[in-house]
């Protein structure tokens, strides 16, 4: 009997396990995967590929693997996916996006053997060594490179890992700031939060219904919408701007930046995310008795140590569930940066979507992608840890 | 209860809340009535303020309403809407009540799992599904948009359905049992009426989740497939137009609608239960 209701208890969930299977964890396997594994070098140049992992890693590759080169970048150019190597090559080694596709160009008109001399005369870098190593490491299918460059690292020409160089190193940075910021907005929302939910939820009831729905409405107002409010807001001829050159706060000629930097991110983000921090806290705030406090004043308690002690251990869990919710979410948050954020109010998201759309280095924003995932999850597990996932709610 | 709010601050405690409230709501009130602007402005003109009526104009809802642009993306976005909803809200209440069963087993296992696709950054999952979606031809499809938005709206749904499980006294089915109803009938005559109103807010929250989501939508959706949010962003980031302040108030509105029906909802499930 046991085992008949646990086998029907799972075929129910079955069907929404494999959707979720296969819409969801298939297409998040596929991002990781493509993080660290990249065929396409050892596709377009699988001879040549094959035959640099014979090589020692001397001075220069043997003659073999400068005809091979030269027979499959030709193939390449003809095929028309040489562009697509080059863009590949440059990501290992800048500069190599010239040498390819100017070396593809020349080999398509001239060229004869012995190659290991005529390349080197198209292209001065075919004599270079350092090249040679940037090809065979590219050629791996398996590929650290997009991982190193996520966390502002490179592999050298003599295989050590180091620094990138100064001026392109940005991703651990925004890491931290991504953290930061996040940390930021969730200790803004709980300071917002902790007291708007104290006063809805000790309110008297139709009172407390009404400013519920204060919350609930931007709650469930487009995120697209509330954003654009703060565009309107926020810019430089928008209504606070005017407003506060109006009451002569602010010269006309002096009106304050306050979008298109962190100070748009940070506003707009804590705006949408508070009511993710209010509602946990309403829901554990209302089931606390208001009589507790009055017997420890009663009792003698002053004011402070009567919540101290009283009230603020018991809306600990409304704590912890709002701060990790707002965490995670700001954590992972596009649209409203992207908007409001200008160039200075970026995060990691952000970075990712300019990867996936614009430099299409889809590599690098797939380990970007991961990084960001793990964390994600590390911050879920937690989350289940304490509160217990099972037990979450929605609205109120 | 006066007594203990009378500590210090009663009136700081006011004001502050005050201000919260303010910060929550103004910048939702404040784009209504700059949605009928007649200049092509993001900001109150001299008109608007002396209350001058011919400051005030129904163009930009003219565009919105009447303009092919906006109408294929509302028709786009009831598509993508509706079908991932109809998938999300059933797929999730079936497996909602496998979850409730007391015999489920690696319950936490799987309710993890199921509610993943809510807590994953949207970007992320966004990168993911255009990688394997392009892998089988379904980018730039309303199927490769209403698979996506259906797994993301999933969790919404086993939420809600769930909650509304866990007030479920499952002696009703032994009872239909014994009457001699079969396991669909008592489904559909005994189980989902009761669930129905969680089953229902479930749907609401995915719904409204597709009705706002646009991060899938650029990674995935082709010029064909623009829906709502889409345009908005276009509206935003590369013409500012008040056409997108238009259609804000009616997304305010629809928000309005949304809440509403959620408020009826559950007073009924309040009311149903003994």
């Amino acid at each position: 009997m046991m085992g008949k209701s646990r086998t029907q208890a799972l075929l129910l969930a079955l069907p929404l396990v494999a959707f979720i299977g296969i819409t969801f964890v298939a297409p998040l396997g596929s991002m990781v995967l493509r993080s660290f594994h990249d065929p396409l070098v050892a596709e377009i140049l699988p001879k040549t590929v094959a035959a640099l992992g014979e090589w020692d890693g001397g001075a220069l590759p043997p003659e073999g693997v400068y005809a091979l080169l030269a027979e499959e970048l030709k193939q390449a150019r003809a095929d028309r996916t040489i562009g697509r190597l080059a863009t590949r090559l440059n990501r290992q080694a800048s500069g190599l996006r010239s040498v390819v596709s100017g070396t593809g160009r020349r080999l398509a008109r001239q060229g004869a053997p012995p190659w290991a001399e005529a390349l080197p005369r198209m292209n001065k870098a075919w004599g270079d060594p350092e090249v040679w190593h940037a090809l065979a490491q590219a050629g791996r299918r398996v590929t650290p490179t997009y991982y190193l460059n996520a966390l502002d690292l490179r592999m050298d020409a003599d295989r050590g890992v180091t620094q990138q160089p100064e001026a392109k190193r940005i991703y651990r940075a925004l890491f931290v700031k991504t953290i930061g910021v996040s940390l930021a907005i969730t200790l803004l929302c709980l300071g917002i939060g902790y007291p708007l939910a104290w006063f809805i939820a000790h309110s008297p009831p139709r009172r407390g219904r009404l400013l519920l729905v204060l919350v609930l409405l931007p709650f469930w107002t487009s995120l697209l919408v509330r954003t654009t409010s703060w565009i309107v807001l926020l810019q430089q001829q928008g209504v606070l701007n005017s407003l506060l050159t109006w009451a002569g706060i602010v010269a006309d000629d002096q009106r304050l930046t306050l979008m298109h930097n962190m100070t748009g991110t940070f506003v707009a983000m804590t705006h949408v995310l508070l009511p993710f921090m209010v509602l946990p806290l309403y829901s554990v705030m209302s089931g606390i008795q208001p009589v507790q406090m009055q017997a420890a004043s009663s009792l003698g308690a002053r004011w402070p140590r009567a919540f101290r002690r009283v009230y603020l251990p018991q809306s600990m869990p409304g704590v912890g569930a709002g701060c990790l919710l707002v965490f995670i979410l700001a954590m992972g948050y596009y649209i409203t940066p992207a908007l409001v954020g200008g160039q200075s109010g970026q995060l990691i998201s952000n970075f990712i979507a300019y990867h996936m759309q614009t430099s299409l280095n889809w590599g690098l924003a797939a380990a970007l992608g991961s990084i960001l995932f793990v964390a994600v999850l590390m911050l879920f597990l937690l989350y289940d840890r304490v509160l217990g996932l099972d037990r979450m709610r929605l609205g109120s | 209860m006066s007594a203990w709010r009378a500590g210090p601050g009663t009136w700081a405690l006011r004001i502050f809340c005050g201000l919260g409230f303010l910060f929550l709501m103004a910048p939702i009130l404040i784009i209504i009535p700059l949605s009928f602007n007649a200049e092509p402005y993001f900001t109150f003109t001299r008109g608007m303020l002396t209350l001058d009526p011919d400051a005030y104009s129904l163009r930009w809802y003219e565009q919105v309403l009447l303009g092919e642009r906006w109408r294929s993306a509302a028709l786009n976005t009831l598509i993508v809407g509706v079908s991932a909803t109809l998938l999300a809200t059933t797929l999730g209440t079936v497996a909602a009540m496998g979850l409730s069963s007391p015999a489920m087993p690696w319950r936490r296992t799987i309710t993890a799992l199921l509610i993943s696709p809510m807590i994953v950054p949207v970007v992320i999952a966004a990168a993911g599904m255009f990688f394997f979606y392009s892998s089988l031809n379904l980018t730039q499809t309303y199927t490769g948009l209403i698979l996506s938005h259906a797994a993301l709206g999933a969790p919404f749904v086993v939420i809600t359905v769930t909650a509304a499980m866990a007030g479920f006294n499952s002696e009703l089915l032994l009872a239909a049992a014994s009457l001699g109803a079969g396991p669909v009938r008592t489904f559909f005559k005994v189980q989902l009426p009761i669930l129905s109103p969680g089953v229902v807010s479930g749907g609401l929250f995915a719904f409204a989740f597709s009705l706002d989501e646009v991060v899938v939508v650029l990674f995935m959706a082709g010029l064909e497939q623009r829906t709502i949010p889409r345009e908005m962003w276009a509206g935003i980031r590369e013409e500012i137009s008040p056409a997108i302040l238009a259609a804000a108030t009616l997304l305010i509105l629809i928000a309005v609608l949304l809440l509403l029906a959620l408020e009826l909802l559950q007073r009924r499930s309040n009311s149903d239960k003994p």
